[in-house]
């Protein structure tokens, strides 16, 4: 892998490790698994990208991208207590929504940001360092910050809150947490974050696309589910670096399994490599485990 | 002086072929967004006008990368490839163009099958666009479309279009054909058609007004097109297609894109670059039709005759 091809991978793991961490959120700490993101990520980016097309401050285009991206987390809340629809169809439906809305606020299915200011203009050239290595920095600080917060925020006296509505709604209900309140808060956040990082994706990559949000879900699952079996622990900080840290794997083993066409594979096998690298992540440390335990009981017996 | 700078340019160019050939294979890296067959035809064309050039076995090395339809993967795709460096990026599709162009402003790029390459922020101008990006445009080419009108009625004055003004890329042939056809002194006669039920009466409105209908690319109008077409006859006016799957549905003709002789024509962009000249100073080129379908059946209940011409040029001819 050359350094510009490992730099890439960084950066959209990085970037991607905010998905990772909003999808953390949703399933791992309300255990309410939410389909949206594949529509926030783009209706982030889609937000964003036409405020900068528009001539809006970057900073301003982001942070509204952010939000709206939030307000479509809220909407699925909102379908599920409200009217009692089934957590999985009422993200599946805010989803299928957000395709139209994202064309609607785009108003094609493409906005190119290649020659407009982004979120990184600022920081061009800093330190004399290449625009490369300064979107890496860039992207990790965001993602790092935003772990770190999240970490906190679920340390808060809050946070050990919504942690009690998502592993027992129940018992939460019984000590006196308002149980919607703390999901409206989780989604609102979990699609912020998402949404984010679909903004800024759009400003590193140069474009905004009504297809760039398909796999969303898949993809920070992946990331969550690599970094926890990776890092085992309890700690909301590590999990929460983990979850990047699970991303970033996630994008090497993309990268790994493109650069596989030297073992005779074609370009379209991509997908199954990358599948089969991240099964093989999430089977080893079990393997060795299991091969731990089987030692010590031959040493016992 | 003149003289001298061309001779000078063209022993420039014979050296850095003769040295590209000898001393190291070119490198041409191409990516698409997805793999579809014609999106596969247009990497084919590209490949084969290669060969044809003298890039072929140990002198070139040619790869290529599918990002599924994910963005995300396309932006590492673009990062991979100019981390390896190769002489020439071959973009396919606006996504994939886009993570290349902006991964790198040094290693030349050449796009192919971007429909807008200018509203992509690939390029500032399709003319001399002057950075290290250029490539080729299959943005409906409506210059061929109103001269091949213009072959079946010499006489053309005006040519209707009925559209709906809700869909982008309608509004924008709409636009490119009035400019086009003011060249040529034809007036173009709108009528828009915001429902798949409104084509009928909207195409009735241009009876009597105009000498042809022309139908555009738009997803309204194609959906119904037999009732443009039974206009057409009821009417005795010609009814032309933007696309050729569209003859097939009862239009005259139409000329459109064989996709592997758009990859041919990109193919000659990525050529020229190889042989010295600078991407920025390539003019993006407007891709040329090659497919033309002729419904002579069609054209006798419409009442107009087909040219010889016409016939003996065309790819097929449905009877």
């Amino acid at each position: 892998m050359s350094v510009f091809a490992f730099l890439g991978t960084l950066e959209i793991g990085f970037i991607y490790g905010l998905v990772a961490i909003g999808v953390y959120i949703t399933f791992r700490i309300l255990d309410f698994p939410d389909l949206t993101v594949d529509g926030s990520f783009t209706l982030g980016a889609a937000v964003t990208a036409t405020l900068i097309v528009a001539g809006q401050n970057v900073f301003f285009a982001t942070l509204l991208g952010t939000l709206a991206a939030s307000c479509a987390g809220l909407l699925t809340a909102w379908l599920n207590l409200r009217f009692n629809i089934l957590h999985l169809l009422a993200s599946i439906l805010t989803m299928t929504a957000l395709y139209t809305i994202n064309l609607r606020v785009m108003g094609k299915p493409n906005v190119a940001l290649i020659m407009e200011p982004t979120i990184l203009t600022p920081f061009e050239g800093m330190f004399g360092l290449p625009d490369m290595v300064m979107k890496v920095i860039f992207v990790a600080i965001f993602a790092v910050i935003a772990a770190l917060l999240v970490a906190w925020f679920l340390n808060t006296q809050y946070g050990l809150a919504m942690r009690a509505v998502g592993s027992n709604k129940r018992m939460a209900q019984a000590n006196g947490i308002v149980v919607t309140e703390k999901v409206y808060i989780g989604l609102a956040l979990s699609n912020g974050l998402v949404g984010l990082a679909g903004a800024l994706f759009a400003q590193t990559n140069g474009f905004a696309d009504s297809t760039m949000g398909i796999g969303t879900i898949v993809v920070g699952l992946a990331a969550v589910i690599i970094g926890q079996s990776l890092f085992a622990s309890r700690s909301m900080w590590v999990i929460a670096l983990s979850c990047i840290v699970g991303s970033i794997l996630y994008r090497v083993a993309v990268s790994l399994a493109l650069n596989a066409d030297f073992l005779g594979f074609k370009a379209s096998d991509l997908n199954l490599i990358t599948a089969v690298l991240v099964a093989l992540a999430l089977v080893f440390p079990k393997l060795r485990s299991e091969w731990k335990a089987k030692q010590a009981e031959g040493n016992n017996g | 002086m003149k003289l001298n700078s061309i001779y000078k340019a063209v022993a420039l160019s014979t050296l850095l072929l003769c040295s590209s050939l000898q001393a190291k294979a070119v490198y041409v890296a191409t990516t698409a967004i997805v793999e579809h067959p014609a999106l596969d035809a247009v990497r084919d064309g590209i490949k084969e006008v290669l060969n044809e050039s003298g890039y072929a076995g140990d002198n070139l090395k040619f790869t290529y990368e599918s990002a599924q339809g994910q963005p995300a993967i396309a932006a590492q795709i673009a990062r991979k490839m100019v981390g390896d460096e190769p002489d020439i990026i071959v973009a396919i599709a606006t996504p994939s163009a886009q993570a290349a162009v902006s991964a790198s402003k040094t290693i030349p790029v050449v796009f192919s099958a971007v429909t807008d390459p200018v509203g992509a922020k690939l390029v500032p101008t399709l003319i001399q666009p002057g950075s290290n990006v250029t490539g080729l445009s299959d943005m409906v080419n409506v210059k061929q479309h109103l001269a091949l009108i213009k072959e079946f009625l010499p006489n053309l004055k005006s040519v209707g279009v009925p559209y709906n003004p809700g869909e982008a890329n309608s509004v924008s042939i709409v636009t490119a054909l009035k400019a086009a056809a003011s060249e040529m002194g034809i007036k173009v006669v709108e009528s828009a058609a915001p429902k798949s039920s409104d084509v009928m009466i909207a195409t009735k409105q241009l009876v009597g007004k105009v000498d042809a209908i022309y139908c555009p690319t738009d997803n309204t109008i194609i959906s119904a097109f037999e009732s443009v077409v039974k206009v057409g006859i009821d009417s005795q006016t010609p009814v032309f297609a933007a696309d050729t799957g569209s003859v097939e549905r009862g239009a005259v003709a139409a000329v459109g894109y064989d996709y592997f002789d758009l990859g041919r024509q990109t193919g000659d962009i990525v050529v020229r670059i190889l042989k010295g000249e600078k991407p920025g100073m390539i003019d993006v080129k407007m891709a040329d039709g090659t497919s033309l379908f002729v419904n002579t059946k069609m054209a006798a209940r419409m009442g107009v005759p087909v040219p010889e011409a016409v016939l003996a040029r065309a790819t097929k001819v449905i009877k």
